[in-house]
């Protein structure tokens, strides 16, 4: 399947929903190239509010513009929007129920040469402890026009949050989904993997190496953060017999936290969370990060090899 | 009625409301009670906000903190029930010591400070943008002029050139550990906001003559910044002037000398 970006996938679609819908705004924090929507900005130049290096600013002027009936995309790296605007979206989008879809793109490590100030490894944690936002984290370009195009029928309060380079596809196009509920990637009764986001394509890949020493595993594509499929992490529970997540996220208040809230409420089962230690994180490509702390294929079936001795 | 003698007895409503609940802040409710009266009872078409008319003017609260002056206000107006007021801040009430959502006549639910600039920057493009007009009207506190986001907003207010917008700030000139000049000295605010493109009136906040006028003032393709110069506490000695009448709540005497100034004041203009 093709590689492409989910930013681009997503501003493509905006564009397409655009020219149907007038209600669509995009505004931008300096960031039309890092998000790709430079064409959103010259086909509709009244509906894109370029608000400048002013992330707080931008998700405050998006509440208001929701306010008078619109459905908002604010756009920008998402280490500045989940972090330099959190209050804005905890108060004017969440606490407010506003019709506000926060789009954090170039999230995680993609960019990891840039430092520290440029990854958000903490977004999960802090936006799913608001109140009324729903969390979505898209694995490949056919799930992100999905999920654009059914955030654009929606006025749920959102942070979508995706990479920054070329992902290989998990799906086919035409696949469906449906947002709560966890899309199974491969089917498997020995162990579950339950992976969100661009770690969609490393599970599915650790379940093929897996498959060839005789280990079935289960592939969950948790796309919807919050809120949980609880029930498909239930069944996971007991039917297999253990689970890893997988996340570009830190270990802690993520998709692995979330899990093990589940698992330990209502089926215990061995769980193990793989994702960034809670550690200064080393400069280094997407690449060469994920192979340092053990987000490959490789070592996710080491370690269900593990889980199941 | 007089708009002045409205302001006294609203200024009373306030006064039982956070003597008997023991909550809220009534220094800068007094100080900003004229900025309300006069766009509640003469600048705005209250009926267009009742009927949430899509072209209805638009006021938003961003010092939230003095949420129990709006809601007398409201409350008088016909927005909801009088009776509404007695549950301020008691459990589970929709009155909350800062304006909460799901209450008639309040438009976004404010509170954190440097919040209600940006959401009326985003109303005023939206109306715009789709030919309204309707006005925005956004009253700010002057400690709350410390917070950056109030200058990303105000940039971006000018940069889109909304005059259908008014910015008013009640220029009392205290916040809650002091003066604002000793706090982070905003002087000169006129010059300031002029600097970043907006057209700037000052004007004596507790005098109609001046108030309303200024309100109504505005400048093409320009936002419109409204200093008011207030008092806070205004109406009884007990309070103004005093920092610490911020969310001082009063004692049973102070209570009776403050409620017998402003009976007095409201007599005086009547």
């Amino acid at each position: 399947m093709a590689k492409v970006s989910c930013r681009k996938a997503f501003t493509a679609k905006l564009l397409e929903l655009a020219r149907e819908n007038e209600k669509i705004y995009a505004v931008a924090t300096d960031s039309r190239g890092s998000v790709t929507i430079g064409k959103f900005a010259e086909e509709f130049p009244k509906r894109f509010i370029e608000c400048g290096i002013a992330e707080q600013n931008a998700v405050g002027v998006a509440s208001g513009l929701a306010k008078d009936g619109n459905n908002v995309f604010v756009t920008g790296p998402a280490c500045f929007l989940a972090a330099r605007a959190f209050e804005q979206v905890k108060v004017d989008v969440a606490y407010n129920k506003t019709n506000v879809k926060i789009i954090g793109v170039s999230s995680g490590v993609s960019y990891g040469p840039l430092g520290g100030t440029h990854t958000s490894l903490h977004d999960y944690a802090s936006m799913r402890a608001l109140a009324n936002m729903l969390v979505l984290a898209p694995s490949d370009n056919v799930q992100t026009e999905y999920l654009t195009e059914y955030l654009a029928n929606t006025d749920h309060p959102t942070y979508m949050r995706m990479g920054r380079g070329d992902v290989e596809g998990v799906y086919e196009p035409g696949e469906s989904f449906e947002v709560g509920k966890a899309k199974q990637v491969c089917d498997g009764m020995d162990i579950t993997i339950i992976a969100c986001g661009e770690m969609v394509i490393v599970a599915k890949k650790a379940a093929e190496l897996l498959k060839e020493q005789g280990i079935s595993a289960r592939v969950l594509d948790m796309f919807t953060v919050k809120p949980l499929d609880e029930e498909s992490v239930i069944k996971a529970a007991k039917e297999t017999k253990g689970i890893i997540t997988l996340e570009e996220h830190s270990i802690y208040g993520g998709l692995g936290e979330a899990v093990t809230h589940v698992v330990s409420e209502y089926a215990p089962a061995k769980v193990k969370i793989l994702g960034f230690p809670d550690e200064e994180i080393k400069i280094g490509n997407s690449k060469e990060l994920f192979g340092h702390y053990g987000l490959t294929p490789e070592n996710v079936a080491a370690v269900a090899g593990k889980l199941l001795q | 009625m007089d708009l002045k003698k409205i302001a006294f007895d609203r200024r009373l409503d306030v006064l039982e409301m956070v003597y008997s609940k023991k909550s809220g802040h009534i220094g800068g409710s007094m100080s900003c009670m004229d900025i309300l009266t006069s766009l509640y009872y003469s600048v705005m078409d209250i009926q267009k906000i009742k009927d949430h008319d899509e072209d209805r003017d638009r006021f938003i609260l961003s010092k939230g903190h003095c949420s129990e002056a709006l809601y007398t206000v409201l409350a008088d107006c016909g927005f909801f029930d009088k009776a509404e007021l007695e549950t301020y801040t008691r459990f589970g009430t929709k009155l909350a010591e800062h304006p909460t959502k799901g209450i008639n006549g309040i438009e976004i639910a404010t509170g954190a400070l440097g919040h209600g600039l940006s959401a009326a920057v985003g109303m005023a493009i939206s109306l715009k943008n789709r030919g309204s007009a309707a006005h925005v009207y956004v009253l700010m506190g002057d400690g709350e002029q410390a917070e950056g986001s109030v200058w990303e907003a105000t940039m971006a207010a000018a940069k889109f050139g909304l005059d259908n917008l008014t910015m008013i700030i009640d220029r009392n000139r205290l916040q809650i550990s002091g003066g604002t000049e000793d706090v982070m000295p905003l002087d000169n605010l006129a010059e300031k906001y002029g600097a970043f493109g907006c057209h700037v009136v000052t004007c004596n906040g507790h005098d109609y003559g001046e108030l309303i006028p200024a309100l109504k003032e505005g400048k093409s393709k320009q936002p419109t910044v409204v200093i008011a110069d207030t008092i806070k506490g205004y109406g009884s000695s007990v309070m103004e002037n005093k920092a610490d009448w911020h969310h001082n709540i009063p004692t049973a005497e102070e209570y009776e000398q403050i409620k017998a100034d402003l009976t007095k004041k409201g007599m005086e203009v009547s």
